[in-house]
C-alpha cells in the first residue's frame, strides 16, 4: 500500500487551496490533486502575446477595509493567518446597473445606491430600506429559508418590478446556479457581499492570491500535484479507500475533500451507477478580453463593472437558440480601481466583456467552426455592449475570447457551468462516509465564498475528527 | 514541572495573537467573556482549541468548549491539564 495522506483535495482552486492551508497547518499530511497543468480553477491567468491576462476574476466581492473585524475578508484573513495587505486589495471606483431608460449607480457605500435609488424610484425609498433590514436579519445558518424564493420575497416586498429587475441583475450575474429565480440565501449573501461590502481587485489581478495560496499551502508542508486527475474515488462498505488518477496511479487518505463539483465528484466514485444528469448547472459564459491603447478612461468609460439588460425585464436563462444570448452582460474594466500611488496604473487598458452562452452549442463545433463562431460573437457581445458604455472598438489591439468549453478544461465542470449545480449542498457530505464536498457546489461562491467554502469544510469534516 | 498560571496566560494570549492579529490584547480583561470583548466567532474558538494541541499536544473535548469563554475560566480549566506539558 502506497503512503497514508490524512486528507486527499481534489482541485487546486481558490477552495482547495484554503482548505489545504488549514489542514496543513494543523499538521495533516495533504495532497492537494489537480487535473489541469495549472492552479486557480475558474479563477486562472495566463500570458499570452507577452501580456498578463485573468480569468475568471472581475472583482474580488465581500471587501472591506483594514481592520474591519466582522465579515467573510476578515474572517478568511483571520482562518489563513494572512495580513490584510496580503491580497494587496485595491477598491472599486463605481459600478452601474444599466438598463434602457434607467440606471442605478453604486460603490462600496451603500449610501450611493440609497440615493439612486431615490433619484430613479422616488416612491420606493421606504421599500428599498424595508429590503436592506429583512437582508440584515437574514440568518446564514436557517437551511428553511435559504431555498425560499428571492423573486418571491423581493415582490412582497418592492412594488416596483423594474426595480427587483435591476437588484437581481448583478446578484444573479456574481453568483447564481439557478435559472430565472435566486434562492432567498444565495440572494442575501450576494447582496451583502456586493452592495453592504463591495468590489476590490488586486492590481496584480488573481494570480497575487493564489500565489500567496500556494507558497503559504508548500511552505506548510503541502503537496500539491498538478497534471493529476481523478479518475476514480475507490468506494467500499460506504467508505472512500482510495483515489486512483488517470494514470493508474493509487493514492491513499483517511478522506478525500472534492471540489470538482457534486455531480462530478459523484461520477467519480466506483459506487454510482446512475446519476441525474438534470442537476448539473446550465449557466454559462462567453467573454472577451479587448486590450484597448489607452486607459478606458481616456474614452470615458470610469464604471469599474457595468451590468447590463436591454429590456425591462432580466432573463437570466440559457440561450433558447443560438450561440449566446447578449440581451445581458457584464463590462469590467480592471483599470477603473483606485490602485495606490506605489503601484500606479495598468500597463494595459483593458475591458472585459461577459455575456450567457450554451454549452453544447458551443462544444457541437468542429474546430474550424469554433474558431469562426468565436470571432463573430466577440464582434456581437461587443456590438451588444457598447450601448451600455463609451464604444472602444477604434482603440483595439489585442483580443482574446474564452467559452464555455474553455471553462470546462479549466474546472472540469458539467456544461462550463460557472456556478456550479442549482442544488447546493450546504453541510458538504455525500453518500460516502469520509468523502465531502467543498468549492462551488457546497453553496458558497466568488473568491471569498470559495475561500470560505474549503475553511468551513477543512474544519468541519477533516479537523474536528 | 508545573505550568503556572501566568503561562497558561501567555499561551493564550500567544495565540490570541496569532489568530486575531489586529486585536488590541493589552486591556483584555481576565472575567470578562473573549466574545464580549474581541471579535471572535465560532472558527477562532475552534482554532484556540487547535492551536492548543498542536503546540502542546493538550486536548479540549467538544463538549469542554465553554470552558474556554473567558480567560479566567481557560486558565484554571487548562492548569491541571497543562501539567509537564512541553512546547512541541
Amino acid at each position: 500500500m502506497s503512503e497514508m495522506y490524512d486528507t486527499i483535495i481534489i482541485g487546486a482552486g481558490m477552495s482547495g487551496l484554503a482548505a489545504g492551508i488549514r489542514l496543513a497547518h494543523y499538521d495533516q499530511r495533504v495532497c492537494i490533486l489537480e487535473r489541469h497543468y495549472t492552479i486557480g480553477g475558474l479563477n486562472s491567468f495566463y500570458r499570452m502575446n507577452g501580456r498578463n491576462y485573468d480569468v475568471g476574476l472581475h472583482a474580488v466581492t465581500n471587501f472591506t477595509e483594514k481592520g474591519t473585524k466582522k465579515g467573510p475578508l476578515a474572517r478568511i484573513l483571520r482562518q489563513l493567518r494572512f495580513k490584510w495587505e496580503d491580497f494587496a486589495l485595491a477598491p472599486q471606483k463605481g459600478s452601474r446597473i444599466a438598463f434602457p431608460d434607467r440606471e442605478l449607480r453604486f460603490s462600496n457605500d451603500l449610501d450611493l445606491l440609497r440615493s439612486e435609488v431615490k433619484k430613479a424610484f422616488p416612491n420606493q425609498v421606504d421599500q428599498f430600506e424595508a429590503l436592506v433590514a429583512k437582508i440584515s436579519d437574514y440568518d446564514e445558518l436557517d437551511q428553511a429559508a435559504f431555498a425560499l424564493s428571492g423573486r418571491k420575497i423581493l415582490e412582497e416586498t418592492i412594488s416596483e418590478p423594474l426595480l427587483i429587475e435591476m437588484i437581481l441583475c448583478p446578484l444573479m450575474w456574481y453568483g447564481n446556479a439557478s435559472e430565472h429565480d435566486m434562492g432567498w440565501g444565495q440572494f442575501c449573501i450576494m447582496f451583502r457581499s456586493i452592495f453592504l461590502e463591495g468590489f476590490a481587485r488586486p492590481y496584480k489581478g488573481v494570480r497575487l492570491i493564489l500565489k500567496h495560496l500556494v507558497k503559504r499551502f508548500r511552505g506548510l508542508g503541502g503537496e500539491l500535484k498538478l497534471r493529476s486527475g481523478v479518475q476514480t474515488i475507490h468506494a467500499e462498505d460506504g467508505k472512500a479507500v482510495c483515489v486512483e488518477l488517470d494514470s493508474g496511479e493509487q493514492l491513499h487518505a483517511k478522506r478525500v475533500l472534492s471540489s470538482a463539483g457534486r455531480l462530478e465528484t459523484m461520477r467519480m466514485c466506483s459506487d454510482t451507477s446512475e446519476l441525474d444528469p438534470r442537476i448539473a448547472g446550465q449557466l454559462t459564459f462567453i467573454e472577451s478580453i479587448s486590450v484597448l491603447d489607452r486607459e478606458p478612461s481616456a474614452i470615458g468609460n470610469d464604471d469599474t463593472i457595468v451590468f447590463y439588460n436591454d429590456s425591462e425585464k432580466f432573463h437570466w436563462e440559457k440561450p433558447s437558440e443560438g450561440l449566446c444570448d447578449t440581451r445581458t452582460g457584464v463590462i469590467c474594466s480592471p483599470n477603473n480601481y483606485a490602485y495606490g500611488d506605489d503601484e500606479g496604473q495598468l500597463s494595459d487598458g483593458v475591458v472585459r466583456i461577459t455575456t450567457i452562452a450554451d454549452y453544447d452549442r458551443w462544444n457541437g463545433l468542429s474546430e474550424e467552426e469554433y474558431q469562426r463562431e468565436k470571432l463573430r460573437w466577440y464582434d456581437r457581445s461587443i456590438a451588444a455592449s457598447v450601448k451600455f458604455t463609451p464604444d472602444f472598438r477604434p482603440y483595439v489591439i489585442d483580443t482574446d475570447l474564452f467559452t464555455p468549453t474553455t471553462i470546462n478544461r479549466f474546472t472540469w465542470h458539467d456544461n462550463g457551468a460557472v456556478y456550479g449545480s442549482p442544488d447546493k449542498v450546504l453541510d458538504g457530505t455525500t453518500h460516502l462516509d469520509n468523502l465531502f464536498l467543498c468549492g462551488t457546489d457546497q453553496g458558497f461562491v466568488g473568491i471569498i465564498g470559495a475561500m470560505m467554502s474549503g475553511i468551513s469544510m477543512a474544519n468541519m469534516h477533516c479537523l474536528r475528527a | 514541572m508545573l505550568v503556572a498560571p501566568e503561562e497558561i496566560k501567555n499561551v493564550i494570549l500567544d495565540i490570541l495573537s496569532d489568530i486575531a492579529p489586529d486585536e488590541d490584547l493589552t486591556d483584555l480583561k481576565d472575567e470578562i467573556n473573549f466574545r464580549d470583548q474581541l471579535e471572535l466567532d465560532s472558527m477562532d474558538f475552534l482554532d484556540i482549541v487547535m492551536e492548543l494541541r498542536k503546540r502542546y499536544s493538550v486536548n479540549v473535548p467538544e463538549e469542554d468548549y465553554p470552558q474556554l469563554a473567558s480567560m479566567e475560566s481557560t486558565v484554571s480549566y487548562l492548569t491541571p491539564k497543562m501539567v509537564d506539558c512541553v512546547a512541541s
